[in-house]
């Protein structure tokens, strides 16, 4: 999705689209725009007459908004899913890669000889084209029959072999000989003029389907790639007419993602057709980049992914993983099982890169922001996409604005884009430098965002919060937060934003048979966040049978294109597509079954399981009963996106979250006793899972600002937590009560107006709002994560802090 | 549930060296803490260890020292009991269960995630304890009765525990689900009217990336009778 610097984004066809003529072939239509409660009302919208009627808001709907058990749960908890990882085919080889042992070096030599002779051995390739990272913009700056080793733990070679046993085994053997380079894995060291250079050259890493990367036309310098400069306005006369300005630098940490499944596919290469199963946010990204780097046409290649195992932004496109498999398959003439370890995939699977931020607020007397400027570095070991601007540029209305981000490169495993790019990193300064503004201006945090902020949506969301019990205990005043002792206690809040991305790439088949049953089919794949639950309920709120009853067969790109998962694109992009097919195909079915009820399709509904007639001149008809009246054993439509019905408007999402935390002053513990949240994504589909993915959000931001980061041995170059045993999730006893509550808000988009909810979970703000509660609970700002006990401590020795009070 | 600490100190290498860089330190490959712990299950620790168990097999047998057993390297067979039913395989004594269950049974709903004891999202019953799969050697389970998430339910539904997960939405991606599963039914076994907190201490080995931790604690809850605080 984008790099950092996110405009809303248009896609070419959708611009397109809203630039020919629109007239022809379509109707105004009134939907339901804004808040129910708040700020519902009609709006007209210019829809082609293909479309089907419109939704009306969720109370008036029978299956969509409302929570039918995922779709797929029997599957996950009796272990019958079945996982990539968990793939078994007749005579398939498993394999392991050879990785890196030193974080910076020129291959001179692969020895796969003993590796070969080893018995149950059947494939040994050597890497000669690495996939993720930056690439120099001048190759020849650096030389080298292999790939350049840039991070301990690239891939190198892998083997295949008849056991795991013995692949792990083989891969020991495989005799690496390197030529040794200087090397540098701390980013405060790679900006030194006189540190080791991670490239030769300048260096610019492509973004994935789930975006990531950086800008490619920015300079470099050493290690510095950067500065990608954007201004609007006249920030120097904004700062000038400032009556207060706010600035504070603040630094965060390297993240990895941890999804549960690793990396990894099993590829089966066949003459005709290579198959892959795919642990992957995007079958069609898989496939793609397949058949780019094996120059085939895509119509020989198949990609499946029925069960996920997460993915979080990290998993797009075949990978090392993916293309090494389809080579050993394609030597052996066998499938090949290749999953990353844990460990390999800490280190070479990406990661949220780190930042060190300086940020100025200037403002006016009555809370008006006059301009804001963020200079930021981060690294992303060697790749990009480092840049945190975008809350700054995107929550809040400033005339004058002027940011600089800058890539920094290390020797480490390049980043992946990681559920909201550079959000968390962002909000962590900007929300604390805006409650460090309210405090200073003497305003309530919220009534300074009414001020700033003009999203109706957050409006109401704020409002929401206001009246809670949670805000209305919180103290004003910074560190008179009650608590006994060395206990403190604090109230602080967060907002964040995220933005509207439509894929067109989104397609779905429906399928009525005669024997009543019904199908949905997509190449979309459910990476957890229960899109297929969400497409069965669609089709059942347009047959009016319940959604167990809709066959939902997806994650093949057998089937109609489905759109990546990243960004949280899915269910906006995806779910007007189901509905229109749905919606052609109920319509075929009518027709289909009008002449043998002697009536005419234009007199029947399907509603509560039946088939009725508008007439009354028929008695209803069980919709199984009504099917054996098809004048052919299936009727089918299919159909693709359609661009936003109104391509011009320009909408965002996000929400509020309030964090109550107790902080130990003793012992430097963050306790975070509650969360109250309130988020939006348009029209939520099912409430259900859109708060269990906001509980995960909110649990992956209390994880992020308190306990993960990686480390890196400045003296060896390894990560040395490369594992759960000590890189710290959060785990059951990590996490405070939870009060999710979701927004309905309806933007008149498209014939379903839902949105993805990914993203605008909570990840962005979590740690901001607890450093808010912690401010609110010491008086003193904590600006670095994660904010562990030594921190926590050190920020401490400087209480008592001049007062941001004014 | 072994006790490793009687390992010896002079446990001969099962995997051979790292070779692929003579002057830099080991990062990569190499003998892991988990590699040494597989690896001494070939030796006479590991024999040692299945001394209580007395059901393996003589063929099984690669050597005698020193009165003491020695099993492997190579592939032994092995006889277990898993879902009611007696499996023989052939593996290798560093084979661990949660090896044994994926790729020798195919019984793939356990899953192996850190391969390190740390995330418990391969946890099965020994009889009726709940243990990391991925620590245990398969030898090691010998003549006791592992319980698989296949298996959980023996009528062909769902187990109380399996359908409040279902109702709860107590899941995302659902690859830590089983273990999540497996240990939240092993509670209601030990302690059928647990609170909040007794669910919290029971699943504190279990990691879950989404964050499905607050429908599990409910969805565990209201299996068990007890009103769940609404998640």
């Amino acid at each position: 999705m984008a790099t950092t610097k996110l405009t809303p984004e248009v896609d070419p066809l959708l611009q397109a689209a809203a630039n020919a003529a629109p007239a022809a072939g379509t109707e105004t239509v009134q939907m339901p725009v804004g808040v129910p409660g708040y700020t519902l009302r009609q709006e007209p919208r210019q829809v082609p007459v293909t479309e089907p009627p419109v939704l009306p808001v969720n109370k008036d709907l029978q299956y969509i908004g409302k929570s039918p058990t995922r779709w797929d749960s029997h599957a996950k908890v009796s272990g019958t899913a079945r996982y990539t990882y968990d793939m078994q085919l007749p005579g398939m080889l498993y394999a392991k890669f050879v990785c890196a042992s030193v974080p910076h070096a020129r291959i001179v030599s692969v020895d796969t000889s003993e590796a070969e002779k080893l018995p149950g051995v059947k494939g040994v390739y050597v890497v000669q084209h690495l996939l993720g990272g930056a690439v120099l913009r001048n190759p020849s700056l650096d030389p080298s029959k292999y790939p350049i080793v840039r991070y301990a733990g690239q891939p190198v070679a892998a083997v295949a072999a008849t056991h795991p046993h013995i692949a792990e085994q083989a891969a020991q053997l495989v005799k690496v000989q390197y030529d040794a380079k200087p090397f540098v894995v701390d980013m405060t060291q790679a900006r030194q003029p006189n540190s080791p250079q991670v490239f030769p050259g300048p260096a610019d890493q492509a973004g994935s389907a789930g975006g990531g990367g950086g800008p490619h036309d920015v300079p470099q310098t050493g290690n510095v790639h950067g500065p990608s400069i954007h201004k609007k306005g006249d920030p120097e006369q904004g700062f000038k007419d400032a009556d207060v300005i706010v600035e504070g630098k603040y630094t965060t940490q390297v993240q990895v993602h941890n999804a549960l499944e690793t990396h990894g596919v099993v590829a089966d290469w066949k003459p005709d057709l290579l198959t892959v199963w795919a642990s992957t946010q995007g079958t069609a990204s898989v496939r793609d980049e397949l058949a780019a780097y094996f120059k085939m046409p895509k119509s020989q290649i198949r990609v499946i992914t029925e069960f996920m195992g997460g993915g979080f932004g990290a998993k797009f496109g075949a990978g090392n993983p993916g293309v090494v498999a389809a080579q050993l398959s394609k030597q052996t003439g066998a499938p090949v099982w290749l999953m990353l370890d844990r460990k390999q995939e800490q280190l070479s699977a990406g990661n949220r890169p780190s930042s060190d931020q300086t940020l100025r607020i200037g403002a006016k007397k009555d809370g008006t922001i006059t301009a804001m400027q963020l200079i930021s570095y981060g690294t992303a070991g060697c790749g990009t996409g480092a840049g945190c601007a975008g809350p700054v540029t995107h929550l809040y209305d400033s005339p004058n604005l002027h940011t600089e981000e800058n890539d920094v490169f290390i020797n480490a495993g390049p980043a992946a884009a990681f559920r909201a790019p550079g959000h968390p990193q962002g909000a962590f300064a900007l929300e604390q430098s805006i409650d460090e503004l309210a405090n200073k201006l003497n305003m309530d945090p919220i009534d300074l965002r009414d001020k700033i902020d003009s999203n109706p949506v957050r409006r109401v969301e704020r409002q929401i919060i206001r009246e809670s019990a949670l805000w209305k205990s919180r103290n004003p005043k910074p560190g008179a937060g009650a608590g006994s002792g060395y206990l403190k206690r604090g109230v602080g809040l967060s907002q964040s934003v995220w933005y509207r991305f439509i894929r067109m790439d989104s397609s779905a088949e429906v399928r009525v048979h005669r024997d009543g049953s019904i199908e949905v089919l997509s190449a979309v794949q459910d990476i957890g966040t229960g899109i297929k639950t969400v497409m069965a309920q669609v089709l059942a709120e347009q047959f009016g049978v319940p959604p167990q009853q809709i066959a939902v067969k997806i994650g093949d790109t057998n089937y109609p294109i489905g759109p990546n998962s990243g960004g949280s694109v899915t269910t906006a992009s995806l779910t007007p597509a189901v509905r229109d097919a749905a919606w052609q195909a109920s319509q075929k079915f009518l027709a289909s079954i009008a002449p043998a009820l002697n009536t005419t399709a234009d007199d029947l509904v399907l509603t509560g399981g039946e088939v009725r007639s508008k007439s009354g001149k028929l008695q209803p008809v069980s919709f199984r009963r009504a099917a054996k009246k098809m004048d052919t054993d299936v009727v089918s439509a299919q159909a693709k996106r359609i661009p936003d019905y109104d391509p011009a408007k320009y909408d965002t999402y996000g929400g509020v979250d309030v964090a109550e935390v107790e902080v130990d002053t003793e012992m430097g513990l963050i306790h975070v006793k509650r969360i109250f949240a309130v988020h939006d994504c348009g029209r939520p589909m099912n409430p259900m899972q859109v708060k269990n993915q906001i509980n995960g959000g909110l649990i992956q931001g209390i994880s992020y600002a308190l306990y993960e980061n990686r480390l890196l041995d400045p003296k060896f170059g390894y990560m040395v937590n490369p594992n759960l045993d000590m890189y710290k999730i959060a785990g059951p006893r990590d996490i405070p009560q939870l009060d999710v509550h979701v927004i309905e808000s309806y933007i008149g988009q498209s014939s379903t107006d839902a949105s993805g909810i990914g993203e605008a979970a909570g990840v962005m703000s979590a740690a901001a709002a607890i450093a808010n509660a912690f401010h609110n609970a010491t008086g003193v700002r904590i600006r670095s994560t994660p904010m562990t006990p030594a921190v926590v401590l050190e920020a401490l020795k400087q209480a008592p802090q001049r007062s941001e009070t004014a | 549930m072994s006790d490793r600490t009687t390992l010896p100190q002079d446990l001969p290498e099962q995997t051979p060296a790292p070779e692929n860089h003579p002057t830099q330190p080991v990062s990569g490959g190499g003998i892991s803490r988990r590699g040494f712990l597989k690896g001494a299950g070939v030796t006479a620790a590991g024999s040692a260890l299945l001394e209580g168990v007395q059901v393996f097999s003589h063929e099984a047998v690669a050597a005698t020292r020193n009165g003491v057993k020695e099993y492997g390297p190579g592939a032994v067979p092995v006889t277990l009991t898993v879902n009611g039913k007696e499996h023989t395989l052939q593996i290798e004594p560093r084979t661990t269960l949660a090896e044994a269950l994926r790729v020798h049974m195919g019984l793939t709903g356990t899953k192996i995630i850190c391969d390190r004891g740390s995330c418990s999202g391969c946890t099965v019953l020994l009889d009726k304890t709940p243990i990391n799969s991925c620590m245990t050697l398969a030898m090691d389970a010998i003549g006791h009765k592992v319980t698989t998430i296949e298996a959980l339910s023996s009528n062909g539904g769902l187990h109380p525990v399996q359908a409040a997960f279902v109702k709860h939405d107590a899941m995302q991606c659902g690859f830590c689900t089983p273990g999540m599963v497996m240990t939240c039914s092993a509670l209601l076994d030990q302690n059928p009217k647990p609170t909040e907190e007794d669910v919290r201490k029971a699943t504190a080995g279990n990691l879950c990336r989404c964050g499905t931790y607050p429908r599990i604690f409910a969805a565990t809850l209201e299996a068990a009778g007890t009103t769940p605080r609404n998640a």
